[in-house]
């Protein structure tokens, strides 16, 4: 069935220069095989449409079940040239799991929401 | 042996309280991470105000938790926060050790890095200077380089450190050599020992952004990570074949396993399967990762092959002038409201006759962010915060732009308009673009000094 990568991967993202680097990551290696055959390289760069003007290259990383895409053009310019509030492209991660992908019914799941309600009590406290 | 290195510091601004936990943990080394690309441009322009600046200038903060400890022998500092003008951040540090009473330090200076006055020597020299990024050459460099820094690797640091130094002052150099170069100088590994070089760069990859290995902008289940707001640093615990353990101080507040490792592993690198560092080029494919509780993360198996070489080295330009304004629209129609005023923005802007060569239009609560990978929805959003930036050739055109939003109060689409608190019609900033390329080495090392200083 149809899933978000929200439930199936973790993500990271960072710049260099109008590169962003956006890396998912699988929890076990039958969850990494399905993103090594859905997320491809070409599927990045039509998820990202016109936010990337440039090329996706990706790079599988077997050992940490991680697939890391270098989006080319990615930053308006650059994080000291931009004119976007995201200068550095951190919100790129949560940009990319957005993605749907078929996955076996078997590897469907549901990521915990979070709770914080730690940080309620907190605010709570403040008042 | 094992080496203790810590991560005190992962950018310009980062909290220099951390460091005393570190040192209460007990490292040998404490390394300050204080460059990113975007810092240089920062002390580019803080330079260009005021010659006597160009480094991060909290490093007095860190050099005031960090100095008594390494008086009394229990650590040495190792940082970058020189920027583009590592004697004047020796100076600081001097200064700093003075304040304190501290004499008898010696502190470390590393020069070499600043080609800003070679590019006319590197050209004759046959370096192209072509962007690295979009293949252009060198002669469509918009104007003068503003600056031109090189990215040295661990060598001159640990020279440094084979002098003696207690505290060493780079200006950009990798960050991950900030960490290599005490395991090089502790362990004597050799300049062709990959391996080697390999996992203490994966290492000081690993803890070059502080907080970022031990739950800081962890995308797992983050509202898990114990005590947010008093996020450890990491330390890694470095073996002589390169065996490490990354880790914390024991205390109630973050968490290191394998996840946290793991994210980090990928942060900014490119190709994992060759990290193009100074000293050698990582395989971080190779690197196995092993949870031994409490905390710690044993790392083994790094590879290397050997360095290329070229050092990567940045150029800045001059690229106009930036400005921007925050206006929030209630419920209902707040999106509507919020294109509208941006159009009628746009067209006062154009009919007071001020040129823009670039507007920006996000609208946050819809799409600011996650742009074209939004999907569409039904949903009406409660309200719409609209973020207009532009760019203008000067400054002062830049911040008249800005002036055409006030009038809106009174005119802009109905109830609903309000500015941002004092957010709304931000000054002028300079913008820098940059240019990354590629520098023989050998025309780079000839002209690295180390000189070292006694307070």
């Amino acid at each position: 069935m149809r899933l978000s990568l929200r439930e199936l991967c973790a993500y990271r993202a960072g710049d260099k220069g109008d590169i962003a680097d956006v890396a998912i990551f699988a929890d076990d290696e039958p969850t990494y095989e399905v993103i090594v055959r859905e997320v491809t390289a070409a599927r990045v760069r039509e998820h990202f449409a016109d936010l990337v003007r440039g090329d996706v290259e990706r790079y599988e990383v077997p050992n940490v079940f991680g697939l890391n895409f270098v989006l080319h053009g990615a930053l308006g310019g650059g994080g000291p040239r931009t004119l976007r509030a995201d200068n550095l492209g951190k919100t790129l991660g949560g940009a990319l799991v957005r993605m749907e992908i078929e996955v076996p019914d078997e590897l469907v799941r549901r990521r915990p929401r979070p709770d914080v309600g730690w940080a309620d009590a907190i605010l709570r406290s403040l008042d | 042996m094992t080496v203790r290195v810590g991560g005190g510091q992962g950018f310009y601004g980062d909290t220099p309280r951390a460091v005393a936990g570190l040192l209460e943990a007990g490292v040998d080394y404490l390394c300050l991470e204080a460059l990113a690309e975007l810092t240089l441009a920062i002390l580019q322009k803080d330079r260009q105000r005021d010659e006597a600046r160009g480094y991060t200038r909290d490093l007095p903060l860190y050099l005031g938790t960090a100095l008594p400890a390494v008086a009394e022998g229990n650590t040495k500092v190792i940082t970058n926060a020189g920027g583009i003008n590592p004697p004047a951040a020796a100076r600081a540090a001097v200064d700093a050790a003075r304040a304190q009473g501290l004499g008898g330090l010696k502190i470390a200076t590393v020069l070499g890095d600043d080609l800003t006055n070679r590019v006319d020597a590197l050209r004759s020299a046959d370096v192209s200077l072509s962007n690295l990024e979009s293949d252009a050459p060198f002669a469509e460099f918009p104007g003068d380089p503003l600056f031109v820094a090189a990215y040295l690797g661990a060598r001159p640091i640990v020279e440094a450190l084979d002098q003696g130094a207690d505290v060493v002052i780079t200006g950009r150099v990798a960050d991950a050599a900030l960490f290599l170069a005490p395991l090089v100088h502790e362990h004597g590994w050799s300049w062709d020992d990959w391996d080697r070089l390999a996992a203490g760069t994966l290492v000081g990859h690993l803890l070059e952004c502080s907080g970022q290995v031990a739950g800081g902008n962890f995308s797992g289940e983050w509202w898990t990570i114990p005590e947010p707001w008093n996020l450890p640093y990491p330390i890694a615990e470095v073996d002589a074949d390169g065996t490490a353990v990354i880790t914390k101080p024991e205390s109630s507040g973050g968490r290191v396993d394998v996840d946290t490792v793991r994210h980090q592993l990928l942060y900014e690198v490119h190709d994992p399967a060759a990290y193009l560092a100074p000293d050698v080029v990582a395989d971080f494919t190779s690197a196995k990762f092993t949870d031994l509780g409490g905390d710690r993360v044993e790392v083994t198996g790094v590879r290397g092959a050997a360095a290329t070489d070229t050092y990567k080295a940045l150029l800045a330009y001059h690229a106009g002038w930036s400005a921007e304004a925050r206006v929030a629209f209630s419920w209902p129609d707040a999106y509507e409201k919020a294109k509208a005023t941006a159009a009628i923005f746009a067209k006062r802007v154009e009919l007071a006759g001020y040129d823009v060569d670039e507007w920006r239009f996000e609208y946050w609560g819809v799409d600011a962010l996650g742009g074209p990978t939004v999907p569409p929805t039904e949903h009406e959003p409660p309200e719409v915060a609209l973020r207009i930036a532009w760019r203008c050739a000067d400054q002062t055109t830049a911040g008249l732009v800005g002036r055409e939003l006030i009038p809106l109060t009174l005119s802009s689409p109905p109830a609903g308009f309000t500015g941002m608190g004092r957010a709304g019609g931000g000054r002028p900033s300079e913008l820098l673009g940059i240019w990354p390329t590629l520098v023989d080495k050998a025309l780079v090392d000839e002209h690295v000094v180390v000189t070292v200083e006694q307070t």
